[in-house]
């Protein structure tokens, strides 16, 4: 049944997602159509030069521009929703996610904390500063976070979305702080806090790729254990769960991979909670599809959502605010949606 | 029945010898040194807050005594890999509460998750122990719901059906009735003393209704503030003086010819 739940959604799913690449490749100023797509993108595979017959200019935006940014905005919205999918799932509280365990936050004030250090003429290697801070911040945040919540030796849910929402609130306040030193340049930090998928390189794919793979395969390798971690401590523990290390190891994994995700592009909400919280509602809780399914999901949500503002939106809205705007107002049907259902869990 | 000391004693299942544990410096149990044999149906009694629950979290190596010893079939219960005791210890719990709307059926497979390698499907076998499992229980009408819409008994019994698919050498209970009607709780019960009278599955079971425990239990441990006040064959510990030491009641015992258990009725002791 399991087995069939996931063909089912995945076939289609990865097949929108192959043509949702190369449709939206098509789409901005230059028009091109979607086998030149698959040209350039194999004459780029094989290191050759623009292919012939198509225009040069369209061949390098396409190649260098589109590209790197279509497949940024697949990996980061795949990581962010298997990412909650596994904080949902750890935590088990269908309201979690990177903003709840102050993750995100966490490295929204790595960033801004760079941002503004370098305001103040601080020098550091070019290229490599807002993203290492991201990474740092959360995960220092989530180092914070355990701390506080291992008093409680079982590292319970409870505790653990306490002392996130605690630390959180704090950054908060520090990012306020850090804007108010900004002044006039306050909008390096805005534009970063808002998400933006518009400088993403060749060199970030190769950084998401590998990190979406593993991070991937290592909450898959998991993903029994989990779905036996939502039937309650005591009951895992008799079947041989070692919780614990369960959850320490894919909280590390997820806070990894959201700050990856973050760093490159900044902060976007709503799609690692919107996405597994969909998808069980679709195709049941089920760890095992739901997480490589939360990773199509996320991926083709995101690639929509920055296709429109890249492409289909007269101006450029940043990508955070796009997917909060559009998944909020989902989000509020689909609770209500269950609520009317009688359901009181998830 | 003395054993000479050089032979191994096959029969004893778990062997306690002064253990403590508390929760956060609150002392729970206090040396306590036991022995649980096999071929008997265990019972653990005593009032609310008296280490029941504690003693068979223990027993299923779920926290780890403060001092004393534990052995499990000989061998120090925290030398025995967790995979491998999850194969011969399986653990219903008081309230079996799921987070996630998994179904019943989903629920009782994840019973043979000790004994499947990691990404291996249940084989035709397994599936058939499921379906087993949800049949003996009386649940396999509710096989596809959610079970975040049950009811207690219902969960309960959903609970039982996955320790059962878990095929243990030992089931611990813990107030595994404590949800349900009488009709189901003699029917859970009759299932369990069941699958021990002919597949010697060993019971540990932590119980509150006494009568319930005399019908089911062959042997019975009594505990209060953290100590085994006694223990012994049912018949001969099931006493008015040991229920009036243990939960501080007056009590009547009789052999009923009706059920051919002992029975057992209270009263406040009266103020003199």
């Amino acid at each position: 049944m399991r087995r069939r739940a996931l063909f089912v959604w995945m076939l289609p799913l990865a097949a929108a997602l192959v043509f949702g690449v190369a449709l939206s490749a098509t789409l901005g100023f230059l028009e091109v159509s979607i086998p030149d797509v698959f040209a350039i993108l194999f004459a780029k595979a094989h290191g050759q030069g623009p292919p012939a017959g198509i225009d040069p200019v369209a061949a390098a935006v396409v190649a260098d521009v589109r590209l790197p940014r279509i497949l940024a905005a697949v990996l980061v919205g795949g990581l962010l929703g298997v990412s909650g999918a596994v904080f949902q799932a750890i935590l088990l509280n269908p309201l979690a996610d990177s903003y709840t365990l102050g993750i995100s936050t966490g490295a929204a004030f790595g960033a801004s904390l760079v941002i503004v250090l370098q305001i103040f003429g601080l020098a550091l290697p070019p290229g490599v500063t807002v993203p290492v801070f991201a990474f740092g911040g959360a995960a220092g945040t989530l180092a914070a976070v355990l701390f506080l919540a291992a008093g409680d030796r079982r590292l319970s849910s409870t505790s653990l979305i306490l002392a996130g929402v605690i630390v959180s609130a704090i950054l908060s306040a520090a990012i306020g702080l850090l804007k108010f030193l900004a002044d006039e340049q306050v909008g390096l930090i805005v534009f970063w806090l808002m998400g933006s998928l518009a400088g993403a390189s060749w060199m970030n794919i190769l950084l998401l790729a590998p990190a979406a793979l593993l991070g991937t395969l290592i909450a898959v390798y998991y993903s029994r254990d989990l779905n036996i971690m939502a039937t309650g401590d005591r009951a895992a523990t008799s079947l041989g769960v070692d919780i614990v290390r369960l959850r320490f190891v894919l909280l590390a994994v997820a806070t990894l991979m959201t700050a990856l995700a973050v760093s490159v592009s900044g902060i976007v909400g709503f799609v690692g909670l919107i996405v597994p919280h969909l998808l069980r509602h679709l195709s049941g809780p089920d760890n095992r599809t739901l997480i490589p399914l939360a990773f199509c999901t996320g991926g083709l949500l995101l690639l929509v959502a920055d296709t429109l503002t890249r492409a289909v939106l007269p101006v450029e809205v940043p990508i955070g605010v796009l997917t909060a705007l559009l998944g909020g107002p989902f989000f509020c049907v689909l609770f209500k949606k269950r609520q009317r259902d009688g359901a009181t869990a998830f | 029945m003395a054993r000479p000391l050089s032979e191994p004693d096959t029969d004893l299942l778990w062997s306690l010898t002064g253990v403590c544990f508390g929760y956060h410096q609150t002392p729970v149990l206090r040396d306590i040194t036991l022995g649980l044999r096999s071929g008997r149906c265990t019972g653990i009694l005593g009032p609310n807050g008296s280490g029941k629950t504690t003693v068979l979290d223990l027993l299923a190596g779920l926290h780890r005594p403060q001092s004393g010893a534990i052995e499990f079939q000989g061998r120090p219960l925290a030398a025995w890999p967790k995979k491998h005791l999850a194969r011969l210890l399986a653990l219903v719990p008081q309230d079996f509460m799921v987070g996630f709307g998994f179904s019943v059926r989903e629920v009782v497979e994840m019973g043979l998750h000790p004994h499947l390698h990691r990404f291996a499907a249940p084989s035709r076998a397994d599936l058939q122990l499921v379906d087993q499992a949800l049949a003996a229980t009386g649940i396999e009408a509710l096989a596809d719901r959610p079970v975040t819409r049950l009811s207690g008994g219902e969960k309960q019994r959903v609970a039982v059906a996955r320790a059962l698919a878990q095929r243990p050498a030992v089931l611990l209970l813990d107030e595994a009735t404590s949800n349900l009607d009488i009709h189901h709780s003699l029917e859970l019960l009759q299932l369990i003393r069941r699958r021990f009278e002919q597949q010697a599955m060993q019971v540990v079971a932590v119980m509150h209704d006494l009568n319930l425990a005399a019908s089911f239990c062959d042997h019975l441990i009594f505990l209060k503030g953290g100590q085994v006040i006694c223990q012994g064959p049912t018949d001969q510990v099931l006493t008015p003086a040991t229920i009036q030491t243990v939960y501080g009641v007056e009590a009547e015992v009789t052999a009923s010819a009706f059920t051919h258990c002992r029975q057992v009725s209270f009263r406040l002791p009266v103020a003199h």
